[in-house]
């Protein structure tokens, strides 16, 4: 079930002061048949002349020294063609590239795509080969000597914060609230954002609670394995088929690490498999650019699930202390947080957004919030759907619940009294504009879900609300008007989840024509201007605004076509719905006109290229109700609703799906996903029947209800919507199983063995 | 590295012979030697079910298979599901309930639900769940797959009754 609860004539107010014909609908997506009946094409599914195969061979430990690799055996082995090390990419300095969602320092991207003389995590890539086969490729691999001189490893954050705990880097030195420390850490960085004061703030409160919560590092858990296919063609040039949240952050990337020219890598985006935040940074791309240089063939180079597991992006595992003060009338008075989250082998977890996003549903006068970023003997972070956000919510949403509980608060009632709301100031500074949290706890409110009461032993009902920035940043499109009267659209955001259709339709709704009436494509490197990632929520809002810009663009060159036709001024001729209207009863619609373009003058083509600076923050709450069985301490979740304001729902059917897909993710987070390691450092569970994503059996039907609260950046009032639907669920089974057997559970996943743990603990 | 075989096999209707390494999975004989891409590897290991085929007439996990395996079986896969004018209705069924995101899952998924639809032609919500669980979806959240079969069933129902 879902239902749209929209504002009409603030929608209305925010485009064309008309309904929408277009958005609001569902029509089937442009690359539905392609995607149906197998004909789409994937990064692994490409399959140039001359193919040969790339393997990359990987650490077996999670720290060692690398003190030779010998690869003569390999390279004698029949069918081998090259073998490549990190001396084959070049040494790039400590530059910092901005990939869209969170930045790399270029000296470590290299470092962590073929390693140099030390390995950081179990899986982290030593060495690749190129050979005729994939299988001689394998063969090979194991022909390849590498002398470690193993070292101690540290695998969790708070022991990789002791003093004393073995060194990943001799040379990384803290940086403390903005100066550097003397001795070497694993803390990369240590910041804090402060409000009003924070002593006093609790000295006005009546109650305080103050908890501390363990998150496990989990994975994006794409479905598609990572994939790369290079040819590096005599002339220099290289070609890059991959599939990637972003094809100009790949190229630079590449070039960067490959030592070429940005404009002679040309990266083609193929359909994608899923990303979440973790096909961003480049793994296998640079590898096969070199494997090609050195063999002067194409080279493909897959992974396979145990590759992704450990030598790709997982988000942070997390330690996380909240305090939390309210008054008497239930006003948050105070509020403080210590967070500190595992980034990997090399600085960069997204403890930045996850320290912004904590308190940000609600306003706290008075507030503290110290971040650390640490390093561990753990794949390097990528981002993950509202990266740090869904570790910081289950912590505070967590807290805030049980305020509820202990002053007899409903927790929604609760939520609605301290909201963050226009004109909110968040700890970390930036002032609310309009935005919907509100709304979203009130749709909750007024649910059939929250008015049904839940009943029944062992059961119980949770909600908790979350909060994701979106983000803006550049888009390019172009499109062209055909002489049927059909539109071909050329974008440059890779599409994940039926993003060409958002945007077709956005085109479509200025234009005044159908969205079957555009045919989007989503063009390569050389084919289409400079676009950002597909991340941050941004793709809908930002690629969608710069095909608003092209319509207008298609729009004032088909007025002034009008005009010279009806040999009129272009100031007597205006658009409605898809017409042009002359004066003493002149028409054309927009299919007479497009016949007449190419007969009359130059083609028209329109431009759209944005950088838009109104993105809308997004807030979500969601509703669940669980059974607890006492005697397993597995957790059934019998009913899920989840609200969210989408600024306006471009097409309800693929909102819903993100929403439905965010929160699935954010339950598996929540009860089964994790990464268990041995002593040694070792993964223990890197398939996907040991690390368990939740499947179709174990999930009701996941309800969703889309408020509208149009965003005033955006001509449609766009806000984004991918990312924050993952960031409640953990808190909210949390809260749920709190109520239904009263324990708190304060430690991600709360799988059957932890839920057990804790109901036998209390039972003692 | 042992001797290629030779394998005969029906795939999609067609007689087909074909060299492999007895090594070789039948999803990497499929892919790579016949250049059927629609069967989707995601874990080569059996616990995806992208890269669900039907084997005389029962669902398969391709990368379990031996290429060799396949010597006189008859395979469908998602390249044999539509007819030549148009879509089967468990594929339309997908594209009208918007249930698929990525896509990756979907071939999969569809090969599936045409197995499940073949035993079962008009399961429960349950029975959907159950059956499925062996093909995972990181992005949808699977409710709207669910729907889709659902609606796939009584669309098959209806063409059934109208021929
Ligand atoms: S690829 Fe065969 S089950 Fe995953
Ligand atoms: S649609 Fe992406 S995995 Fe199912």
């Amino acid at each position: 079930m879902s239902t749209v609860e929209r504002d009409k004539a603030k929608a209305g107010s925010n485009g064309n002061g008309k309904p929408y014909k277009v958005i609001g609908t569902r029509p089937i997506r442009h690359d539905g048949v392609d995607k149906v009946t197998g004909r789409a094409k994937y990064g692994a599914d490409i399959h140039p002349t001359g193919l040969i195969y790339g393997v990359v061979l990987r650490s077996p430990h999670a720290h060692a020294k690398i003190k030779s690799i010998d690869v003569s055996k390999a390279l004698a082995l029949p069918g081998v063609r090259a073998v490549v090390t990190h001396k084959d990419l070049r040494e790039p300095g400590d530059r910092i590239l901005e990939l869209g969602e969170g930045a790399v320092n270029l000296r470590e991207l290299s470092n962590n795509v073929l390693a140099a003389d030390k390995v950081l995590y179990k899986g982290h890539a030593v060495a690749a080969i190129a050979a005729d086969t994939i299988h001689i490729a394998e063969e090979a691999a194991g022909l390849i000597k590498v002398d470690y001189e193993i070292l101690p490893s540290v695998l969790d954050v708070e022991a990789a914060m002791n003093s004393g705990a073995p060194l990943l880097h001799a040379n990384l030195f803290t940086d403390e609230l903005g100066q550097k420390a003397t001795q070497p850490s694993n803390v990369a960085k240590h910041f804090r954002f402060e409000t009003g004061e924070i002593e006093k703030g609790f000295a006005k409160a009546k109650l305080v609670i103050e908890r501390e919560f363990r998150t496990a590092t989990v994975h994006q858990g794409y479905i598609e394995p990572h994939n790369a296919t290079a040819l590096w063609n005599a002339d220099g040039h290289i070609t890059v088929w991959t599939s990637t949240q972003g094809a100009f952050s790949v190229r630079q990337q590449v070039a960067e690490l490959v030592d070429v020219p940005i404009s002679h890598v040309k990266v083609i985006p193929m359909e994608i498999g899923g990303g979440f935040g973790g096909k961003i940074r480049v793994y296998l791309e640079p590898v096969a650019a070199i494997l090609s240089k050195r063999t002067g063939r194409p080279v493909k180079v897959l992974m396979n699930r145990a590759d992704v597991f450990e030598g790709t992006g997982p988000t942070p595992g997390s330690y996380i202390r909240v305090k939390l003060g309210v008054d008497a009338q239930g006003m948050i008075t105070a509020g403080q947080a210590y967070m500190a989250y595992e980034a990997g082998g090399y600085p960069g977890s997204p403890i930045g957004a996850g320290a912004m996003c904590i308190f940000a549903c609600y306003n706290i006068p008075n507030g503290r919030i110290d971040g650390y970023d640490v390093v561990v003997n753990k794949p390097q972070t990528s981002a993950y759907r509202a990266p740090g956000a869904t570790n910081a919510a289950f912590a505070l949403e967590t807290v805030v619940d049980e305020i509820c509980t202990q002053l007899k608060l409903d927790p929604l009632e609760f939520r609605l009294k301290n909201a963050a709301r226009e004109g909110t100031r968040r700890v970390d500074g930036p002032v609310f504009p309009r935005v919907g949290m509100i709304e979203s706890v009130e749709a909750i409110q007024s649910s059939e879900h929250w008015k049904t009461p839940l009943t029944g032993k062992n059961r119980g009902r949770g909600v908790a609300s979350g909060f994701w920035f979106n983000c803006g940043l550049k888009s390019a499109v172009s499109a062209t008007v055909n002489p049927d009267g059909n539109v071909s659209l050329v974008e440059g955001s890779t599409d994940i989840g039926g993003s060409r259709t958002g945007i077709a339709m956005q085109l479509a709704e200025t234009l005044g024509i159908a969205a079957e009436d555009v045919i989007p494509t989503v063009g390569d490197t050389d084919s289409v201007g400079y676009n950002d990632i597909t991340g941050g929520s941004r793709v809908t809002f930002a690629t969608g605004y710069a095909a608003y810009e092209a319509a207008r663009d298609i729009q004032r060159q088909m007025v002034g076509r009008a005009a010279q036709l009806w040999e009129v001024d272009p100031s007597q001729v205006t658009c409605e719905q898809g017409s042009f209207i002359g004066p003493e009863g002149k028409k054309f619609t927009f299919k007479e006109l497009a016949a007449l373009v190419n007969k009359t003058g130059e083609p028209v083509v329109g431009r759209g290229s944005v950088d838009p600076e109104g993105c809308g923050g997004a807030f979500a709450t969601h509703v669940v109700d669980v059974e607890v069985d006492p005697e397993t301490g597995k957790v059934q979740i019998l009913r899920y609703t989840a609200s969210q304001d989408v600024g306006t729902a471009i097409h309800p059917s693929y909102v819903e799906g993100q929403i439905q897909g965010g929160a699935v993710q954010g339950i598996g987070w929540g009860l089964n996903e994790e990464y268990f390691y041995d002593a040694q450092g070792t993964m223990k569970n890197a398939t996907f029947l040991d690390y368990r994503i939740p499947t179709c059996y174990d999930l009701p039907f996941i309800d969703t209800i889309i408020v509208e609260v149009p965003n005033p950046g955006h001509p449609y009032g766009v806000r984004g919507v991918g990312e924050v639907p993952i960031i409640p669920p953990p808190a909210a089974l949390a809260n749920a199983i709190a109520q239904a057997v009263g324990v708190r559970m304060t430690q991600l996943p709360m799988s059957p063995p932890r839920v057990l743990h804790e109901i036998l603990a209390k039972k003692s | 590295m042992a001797k290629k075989r030779i394998v005969s096999t029906t795939i999609n209707g067609r007689q087909v012979e074909l060299l492999c390494e007895p090594r070789q999975t039948l999803l990497e004989v499929l892919r790579d030697t016949l250049d059927l891409t629609g069967t989707k590897e995601g874990c080569s290991n059996g616990n995806c079910g992208a890269c669900t085929v039907l084997m005389n007439g029962r669902p398969v996990v391709s990368c379990l298979v031996l290429a060799v395996e396949a010597e006189g079986a008859t395979l469908e896969t998602i390249e044999g599901v539509a007819p030549v004018d148009g879509l089967d209705p468990v594929q339309q069924a997908f594209l009208e309930n918007a249930a698929l995101q990525c896509g990756i899952c979907t071939p999969g998924f569809i090969m599936s639900t045409k197995a499940l639809l073949n035993e079962n032609p008009d399961p429960t919500e349950h029975d959907v769940r159950f059956y499925l669980s062996g093909n995972l979806c990181r992005c949808t959240g699977y409710d709207k797959i669910v729907r889709a079969v659902l609606d796939s069933a009584q669309k098959r129902k209806k063409a059934v009754a109208a021929k």
